[in-house]
């Protein structure tokens, strides 16, 4: 007993203040990647095509980055050959509409919070059932570290429960393989209304790298009416969190990337 | 095994596919049930049918790890089946399986056929369970069955109460007493086998990265392994330091995480929070290397595509030695606490006969008193020139695979300290040349749950014409089935955090 209580004196307390204050990442940290598009050689698609899940377009309509695709991973920044893209510190990337993670290389416009009747309802306890739909680990293991001291969502209300029955949501993460689709729509169809989907990485949004394969299905958001998509390969823990509290209007901070 | 026909090929290594002796079938058979008699493993057991239309050749992989030797054998199998090896050589029972599923060609007296991820076969009209019509419905098999009074069945899954990946298991219990566990799996099938075909292509390494997402550095660095063994490309030695170094860091974060699950199983709280926190520690180092916490995009064919520069080395020692401080800590309290021994000790226990058998491999393995590990048996990467102690236990419980860890855990940790002390100079990586066609590679990693096996066969234009991946967890299910023989239903959480095997790498 009394090594425990040693021990736990040694530990010391561990909890991020934020969202008061957001820790250092890393400096190589790879968040919302920022692209000078407008300095771009004419005919240059060196990044589309280097790109692992097609997620940039360049066209008559400019230049569109598809946070939704994206695996932040380096291949597109190595292709540029005039050193344009790269990775920013900025963790924020969560949105409510697909479409607006088709994005321009600048500004990204961030989630909104859900209208005032439903938050009323989940705004200060939100309980969550996770579904790994061909999750590859990843993804679930960054969203288990959201109930770890540092992050310690439970301070916000905010809990993964182990019956659908007791949810307010599901959140998705993997490609929905075909083998897990029905019991996808079975762990949907349990949670009674009114019923929150969250997309957690970006094999939940888009399928990811798996994209296209005959055994998923791209994503979740062909079949499940999808509130919050938070984007990542896995998404950093703050992200997700920082999407979450968006969601439930719980961070007062601008809707959009500077 | 000295009058063995196989090809000899060591890990890291590619040969002509010419050199792979074509055997007949009886000769094919017995020469890997005699291996496997003899105490060899069978690292690899698969199916390929690029070869003319309507043959499947079989292909074995067979490890000896006292000569660091992997040995290659192939048949060619003409008619609809084959007699399964399965009877005499329990240890290639879930490769036969998939051989079936793949390619719809039947090991004749298999005595469990059953399909492993419920997807079509690979040759249309070809189907191992004469199946037709909309094709496989995921967890629809026959399951064992225990009849009698008072016998009743459980089923879990595939969604689990936890944050965790899909899976079903199916109890046969008598009160609280498990008889028998089944494992049906499948729900995570992605389709990576499939996709691998035809590469390297620009999502290659990142299919590889995500084929089991908390192992990702391993994988990859299979991966890559094959790729430079096919190109002839040599990995500059601080490149390997780097990859090695990564690989541990890995391990560490897996293994810490695993201590706190098993702590938070038997309901001690203190170990199980501190190790959860803790366990971010490591990850973050992964990202102070590479921005990546999974270590994502930074083993690449030729080497590694971040460095670590003087800063980042001192604050990687640094953090380092803090983050082992605390995990010291938090997991000498398991060892103290007797309400903690009490749960662990004789809980979930493998024999080291079962564990061989089964060819079970990693953590698993040496907690069973089997001295397996690629580290030290085919050693590739740093771990050519230097040696990981293996670590390894008796008892094959709980007990013994969470003490495994812990000890993984201090080697791992001074294995990183003593290269990041002598970091050598030079370039991480290298640029890698067209791959080789024609060929055959094989890379044997020590992941973090045991032994990663990836093998490449190019064609006549130097592209994957199959790519097999063995994930440790693919060998070692059937070790967590056999672990809650005779144990109670609820210590079934405890018996599966124990072993910590994955879904996906298993489903592909
Ligand atoms: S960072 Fe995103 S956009 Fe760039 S290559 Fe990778 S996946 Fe494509």
């Amino acid at each position: 007993m009394i090594q425990a209580l040693l021990a736990r004196l040694r530990q010391g307390h561990r909890t991020l203040a934020y969202p008061k204050g957001v820790p250092t990442l890393p400096d190589r940290f790879r968040g919302l990647p920022i692209v000078d598009s407008s300095r771009c050689p004419a005919d240059c698609r060196d990044c589309a095509n280097a790109c692992p899940t097609d997620a940039i377009a360049i066209d008559d309509r400019g230049f569109r980055l598809d946070l939704g695709r994206c695996l932040f991973c380096t291949d597109c920044v190595e292709a540029c050959p005039d050193g344009l893209i790269r990775h920013s510190q900025e963790y924020r990337l969560s949105v409510r509409r697909r479409e607006d993670l088709v994005y321009d290389g600048r500004t990204l416009k961030l989630a909104e919070a859900l209208d005032q009747k439903t938050r009323r309802i989940f705004g200060r306890s939100l309980k969550l059932r996770q579904v790994s739909a061909g999750g590859s680990g990843a993804c679930e293991a960054d969203l288990n570290v959201l109930g770890t001291v540092v992050f310690d969502m439970g301070r916000f209300g905010i809990q993964f429960v182990a019956s659908p029955r007791h949810a307010d949501g599901i959140v998705v993460t993997g490609p929905v393989s075909e083998n897990m689709r029905t019991a996808l729509l079975d762990t949907y169809a349990a949670v009674p209304a009114p019923k929150l989907v969250i997309a957690v990485g970006a094999e939940a949004i888009s399928g990811g790298i798996f994209r296209g394969h005959d055994e998923v299905h791209d994503g979740c958001g062909a079949l499940l009416p999808v509130d919050l998509f938070i984007p990542g390969w896995p998404p950093h823990p703050l992200t997700i969190l920082d999407g979450l509290l968006r969601l439930l209007g719980r961070l007062e901070e601008p809707g959009q990337t500077a | 095994m000295s009058d063995i026909r196989f090809a000899a090929i060591r890990t890291g290594q590619a040969i002509s596919r010419a050199r792979i002796p074509q055997v007949p079938f009886d000769e094919f058979r017995q020469t890997v049930v005699a291996a496997a008699a003899e105490g060899r493993r069978v690292a690899a057991l698969f199916g390929d049918a690029s070869g003319p239309p309507g043959q499947v050749d079989l292909y074995a992989v067979l490890a000896d790890g006292v000569r660091s030797l992997l040995h290659v054998g192939q048949t060619p199998i003409e008619v609809g089946e084959f007699a399964a090896l399965t009877p005499d050589c329990p240890q290639v029972h879930l490769f036969e399986r998939e051989i079936a599923e793949q390619f719809g060609i039947v090991p004749a007296g298999h005595p469990w056929l059953k399909p492993v991820r419920f997807h079509a076969s690979y040759r249309p009209g070809c189907d191992a369970w004469n199946r037709s019509g909309a094709g496989p419905v995921v967890g629809v098999l026959d399951f064992y069955r225990v009849a009698g009074d008072q016998v009743h069945e459980v089923a879990v899954g595939p969604v689990h109460a936890g944050v965790i990946e899909p899976g079903h298991f199916r109890f046969q219990c008598h009160g609280e007493r498990v008889f028998h566990l089944e494992i049906s799996l499948g729900y995570q099938h992605r389709g990576v086998s499939r996709a691998l075909v035809g590469g390297p292509k620009k999502r290659t390494v990142h299919l590889l990265e995500e084929t089991a997402g908390d192992a990702s550095i391993g994988h990859a660095t299979a991966y890559c392994q094959i790729v430079e063994a096919l190109a002839g490309t040599q990995v500059p030695i601080r490149g390997e330091v780097v990859r090695g170094v990564a690989l541990e860091l890995e391990r560490l974060a897996n293994h810490t995480v695993d201590l706190g699950a098993l702590a938070g199983d038997v309901g001690f709280l203190p170990t199980a929070a501190f190790c959860g926190r803790i366990r971010g520690d490591f990850l973050n180092l992964t990202a102070l290397i590479c921005g990546s916490r999974f270590g994502r995009g930074l083993v690449r064919p030729g080497g590694a595509a971040f460095d670590i520069d003087e800063t980042r080395r001192v604050q990687c020692l640094e953090r380092l030695d803090a983050a082992v401080h605390d995990v010291e800590s938090a997991v000498s309290l398991l060892w103290n606490a007797a309400s903690v021994q009490a749960r662990f000790e004789g809980t979930g226990a493998v024999s080291i006969e079962t564990a061989r058998a089964l060819g079970l491999v990693g953590p698993a393995a040496r907690a069973c008193g089997l001295e397996h590990d690629a580290r030290q048996d085919f050693p590739s990467g740093i771990f050519r020139f230097v040696q990981v102690p293996v670590s390894v236990s008796l008892s094959g419980d709980v007990l013994a695979r969470a003490y495994i860890r812990w000890l993984e855990i201090q080697r791992s940790a001074a294995f990183i300290r003593e290269q990041l002390h002598s970091l050598p100079a030079g370039p991480v990586r290298r640029e890698v040349a067209p791959l080789g066609s024609g060929q055959i590679a094989i890379a044997l990693v020590e992941g973090w749950r045991g032994e990663i096996c990836h093998v490449a066969l190019t064609d006549a234009y130097g592209c994957f014409s199959n790519y097999r991946i063995v994930d440790p967890s693919f060998h070692n299910w059937a070790g967590l089935a056999l672990a809650l023989r005779d144990q109670q239903i609820s210590d079934f959480p405890l018996c599966n955090k124990s072993f910590n095997l994955s879904y996906c790498g298993h489903d592909l």
